[in-house]
């Protein structure tokens, strides 16, 4: 049985405490996207500000629990900065990261996340997650990975819309 | 009246032999789902190992003994919640089956659009959203009655909230703040103004009294699984002449007295509304769990919990002075259900800290997303108790919030 440590580090709980890229952006220009957890009420919403083909800058509000929030904060910083593909490429990574354990899981139906494609491929692993890696904890605690992968289903709906669009 | 005892009660609960994380375990979570004693358990076993086929259908001696076994279970439960006669008793997979079959059919076949349907703020969302749907598809109206700041219906402007409404649909006992809601006044007040009562009895029917004739209901649905039965069995009762005016809701065998190719005619009730071959090792479970209530008395069983949520909220107040405990002060105005935020700690991670020590905790919406909006907050965690628990699993609540504090230095 995994004890606390594994899912509560250090650098998690610090996000937690000091979330990087808290609050709002004005749209237009910035585009902004809801994502919700209904399993347990958790909401997020992202504020990205493109320029060209780069996420400028990112912001996020909403409110939930240390694994989900302290995702959120890590993803801003994660992404900002980056272009689309290396935006994308993260994401990727990260819900990589996400679903191995997953897979390693018998039937544990209750673990399953439809915004995960279970065949992605694991090319992605040359992008570096840095402070992310500290997530993969979660993957030992099932019921939390939805937790984690909110904020990043979120932004990967909000690069879909983005690129539907011309960036301004 | 009979006094519980909940330390010789949880000796009936083989899931209680086992520890959890090297732990006792201190199951706080029975407003979600109940534990099951032994005897229910058997009774499901020698069905299956000596009883089982299928009922109203084989002429030889199992099938007749199942037969008997189903109904007598049907018997059992009508007799448990002051029901005139079993035929007034439909077996359902649970509540959430139980509100739609009423709102399906009886909904159906008499609400129009603009017609009135009366909710309260503080239901579940088994007895919400099929009201939204039916709102959605034909556009009647619903109004909700508010709730207070201490977590009670709101009933300043109940006459005029009842006013041309054909129907009542509230929640005798709230899940999330354990409000025991005034339902024989609201029946008589819905009555009054010409509406009908549907009463989500999920939080009530396994931890008090239940009378529906009393209260003057019209419908009532109750949960087998949050009563120390099986899952996957429920039931709905309504007065009898409403469920042979009500058009069938699920189609198929057994509900049928006669199939041509151009038409059906229905089974009498409640018959009518079970297609399909039911949960009949459930039933036997079920009747099992209402007998072991029974054993009990519901009456000693609600001041046992009574008493259990004034030491719990008690012992929560002086240990934790910056715990927020929603809902009213009183144990005697609520049910064995605390709502509770404490301090910043999201109620997730309240749940995961407090699961290493062994302690069961529900976190989240509570399937109340709009009361949870009207207590403006995401989440709240709840400890919800039955029959066997004790003060000591309340003290073990108490202590494992301490762990929350070292985890998250607050």
């Amino acid at each position: 049985m995994p004890g606390l440590e594994d899912l509560y580090r250090e650098i998690i709980l610090d996000h937690y405490r000091n979330p990087r890229n808290r609050g709002e952006l004005p749209t237009p220009p910035a585009y902004a996207e809801t994502g919700f957890n209904p399993l347990c009420g958790d909401e997020i919403t992202l504020y990205v500000q493109m320029e060209g083909d780069r996420v400028a800058d990112i912001r996020l509000t909403g409110q939930g629990c240390s694994i989900s929030q302290s995702s959120a904060s890590m993803m801003s910083t994660a992404v900002k900065g980056k272009s689309l593909a290396e935006a994308r490429a993260t994401i990727r990574r990260f819900k990589s990261m996400m679903s191995i354990h997953e897979h390693r899981l018998d039937g544990d139906s209750g673990t399953s996340d439809a915004g995960f494609e279970p065949d992605e491929p694991a090319a992605e692993a040359e992008v570096s997650l840095g402070d992310l890696e500290a997530l993969q904890g979660v993957v030992k605690f099932p019921v939390r990975i939805k937790c984690a992968t909110l904020s990043w289903n979120t932004l990967a709906q909000a690069l879909d819309h983005l690129e539907g669009v011309p960036a301004s | 009246m009979a006094v519980i005892d909940p330390v010789a009660i949880k000796k009936d609960f083989p899931i209680f032999e086992r520890p959890v994380h090297g732990k006792r375990l201190v199951y706080l979570d029975s407003a979600s789902s109940s534990q099951k004693p032994r005897s229910v358990i058997e009774a499901m076993n020698c069905y299956y190992e000596t009883t089982h086929a299928n009922v109203h259908r084989g002429v030889y001696e199992i099938a007749e003994r199942a037969t008997r076994r189903y109904e007598a279970a049907r018997a059992s439960v009508a007799r448990f919640i002051g029901a005139a006669s079993p035929a007034e008793v439909v077996f359902t997979k649970n509540v959430t089956e139980a509100i739609n079959l009423v709102a399906y059919s009886w909904g159906r076949a008499n609400l129009r659009a603009g017609d009135v349907v009366v909710l309260t703020e503080m239901e579940h969302h088994a007895n919400l959203v099929p009201w939204l749907a039916l709102k959605a598809e034909r556009g009647i109206e619903l109004r909700y009655i508010p709730v207070t700041d201490d977590g009670l219906l709101d009933l300043g402007r109940l006459d005029e909230t009842l006013d041309g409404a054909k129907l009542l649909c509230v929640a005798s006992v709230s899940n999330v703040l354990g409000t025991i809601n005034p339902v024989t006044e609201l029946a008589a007040a819905a009555h009054a103004a010409g509406a009908l009562v549907l009463v989500d009895g999920a939080q009530q029917a396994p931890h008090m009294p239940t009378d529906v004739s009393a209260t003057g209901c019209d419908f009532f649905g109750l949960t087998g699984h949050k009563m120390l039965g099986p899952t996957g069995i429920g039931a709905l009762w309504a007065r009898r002449e409403l469920l042979e005016a009500m058009p069938p809701f699920l189609c198929g065998g057994e509900m049928i007295r006669d199939v041509r190719l151009d038409g059906f005619s229905t089974n009498d009730v409640p018959w009518k509304f079970e297609a399909g071959t039911p949960p009949i090792a459930e039933a036997v479970g079920l009747d099992a769990a209402v007998a072991y209530l029974h054993g009990l008395g519901m009456e000693a069983v609600r001041q046992h919990e009574r008493s259990l949520t004034a030491y719990a909220l008690a012992a929560l107040r002086e240990a934790h002075p910056d715990l927020v405990i929603h809902g009213h002060p009183s144990a005697d105005r609520r049910g064995g259900v605390i709502s509770f935020v404490y301090k910043d700690v999201h109620p997730h991670d309240l749940s995961q800290v407090l699961d290493q020590a062994g302690v069961c905790v529900r976190a989240g919406h509570h399937c109340a997303k709009p009361l949870m909006r009207r207590l403006g907050v995401g989440a709240t965690a709840r400890a919800s108790f039955s029959v066997y628990n004790d003060e000591s699993d309340v003290d073990a609540l108490v202590a494992a919030l301490a762990d929350a504090d070292q985890l998250f230095s607050l």
